[in-house]
């Protein structure tokens, strides 16, 4: 077998792991109220510390990632659907490029 | 149960299964693009399309496949691939942790193996969206749609990399954030608490790009220990109530 064969089971192996044994070791629902409350708000914080500023640098100019996370924050705080809002922050980016960049 | 109510309830997993398809495909589209630019790292990486095919398809992680990647460039031990790639992937002990909680205790086992295979940031998002307890074939219709895009997307990417205009990439680029705001910010409308921690997170997440020596750990442990702080400030401070959970 290759070394990079081998690299890429190994690889496979932890990711799998990390993901699967909190998932089939915590099978009962859990009782303690802090712990209940920290696991309820992880969602929100882990994908918002992702999402931003990361948002803003993913593109090939900075402007367009701002207007992208702007137009997205208008659009889901007015309650926009989850494909909309993707399908605009791509436009609002394919459309600013063309004035942003020549 | 009589027959009729067997195929009601077949019927009503058939749905779930299109409604979970239906729901990726902003998804899929978007991990296209995400894991074409992977590719091309790989290609610079000297790995062939097949490898990165199946990288992808076996391990379903940005940042992880990333750190992978760059180790087997720099020639790196097997254990410190290990060590990179667990501290990439560390954010899905959390969530895994977390979606524990998001099934039934009458699920079979083998949901939980089959769906931790897959649980990725977006899936993870729309999973823990759902009412209630996760219906298992709803995830297995987001898998189906999300899977092909992020594997092939990788291999197009190491075959074709340098050919799509990059207009094209960089609009595609920021889908899978447009989803992750549709996912925070309508419930962070409503409630006051989940206001302010995604406020706080998306300000000291940009602080942390800032501020020296922080700015230089790896956004894996950057994230991880954001969430583990912020989330167990409000957890103490904000105890959810039992009804709310």
């Amino acid at each position: 077998m290759s070394r990079v064969t081998i690299q890429i089971i190994v690889m496979t192996a932890v990711t799998y792991l990390v993901r699967i044994l909190p998932l089939t070791l915590i099978r009962k629902p859990i009782k303690n109220r802090f712990i209940r409350s920290f696991l309820y708000y992880v969602p929100y914080v882990s994908l918002a510390v992702m999402t931003f500023p990361t948002m803003i640098y993913a593109t090939n100019s900075l402007w367009s990632g701002i207007l992208a996370f702007g137009v997205g924050l208008f659009l889901t705080w007015n309650n926009a659907s989850l494909p909309k809002t993707a399908v605009a922050c791509c436009l609002t980016v394919l459309i600013s490029e063309f004035f942003l960049i020549h | 149960m009589s027959t009729a109510e067997i195929n009601t309830k077949e019927n009503q997993g058939w749905a779930k299964f299109r409604e979970g398809q239906r729901d990726a495909v902003p998804i899929g589209l978007g991990y296209f693009a995400v894991s074409f630019a992977l590719g091309i790292t790989m290609k610079n990486a000297g790995l062939t399309p097949i490898q990165g095919f199946f990288i992808s398809l076996l391990n379903n992680a940005s940042a992880g496949e990333y750190a992978g990647v760059a180790m087997i460039a720099a020639q790196a031990s097997y254990l410190e691939t290990a060590l990179m790639v667990i501290a990439a992937n560390a954010r899905y002990m959390l969530m895994s942790t977390a979606f524990s909680q998001k099934f039934s205790e009458k699920t079979a086992m083998i949901h939980r193996w089959i769906i931790g295979f897959v649980l990725t940031d977006e899936l993870f998002a729309l999973g823990i969206r759902q009412k209630g307890y996760l219906e298992p074939k709803y995830y297995y219709g987001m898998m189906s749609v999300a899977m092909p895009g992020w594997a092939f997307g990788t291999m197009f990417g190491v075959i074709f990399g340098a050919l799509l205009p990059t207009r094209i990439v960089s609009a595609l680029s920021v889908a899978l954030f447009g989803m992750f705001l549709a996912v925070i910010i309508p419930p962070a409308r409503t409630n006051k608490v989940i206001r302010n921690v995604v406020l706080i997170g998306f300000l000291s997440s940009f602080l942390c790009t800032l501020i020296p020596v922080i700015k230089d750990l790896s956004e894996g442990v950057r994230m991880i220990t954001l969430t583990v702080v912020i989330a167990s400030a409000a957890a103490w401070l904000n105890p959810v109530k039992e009804d709310e959970l």
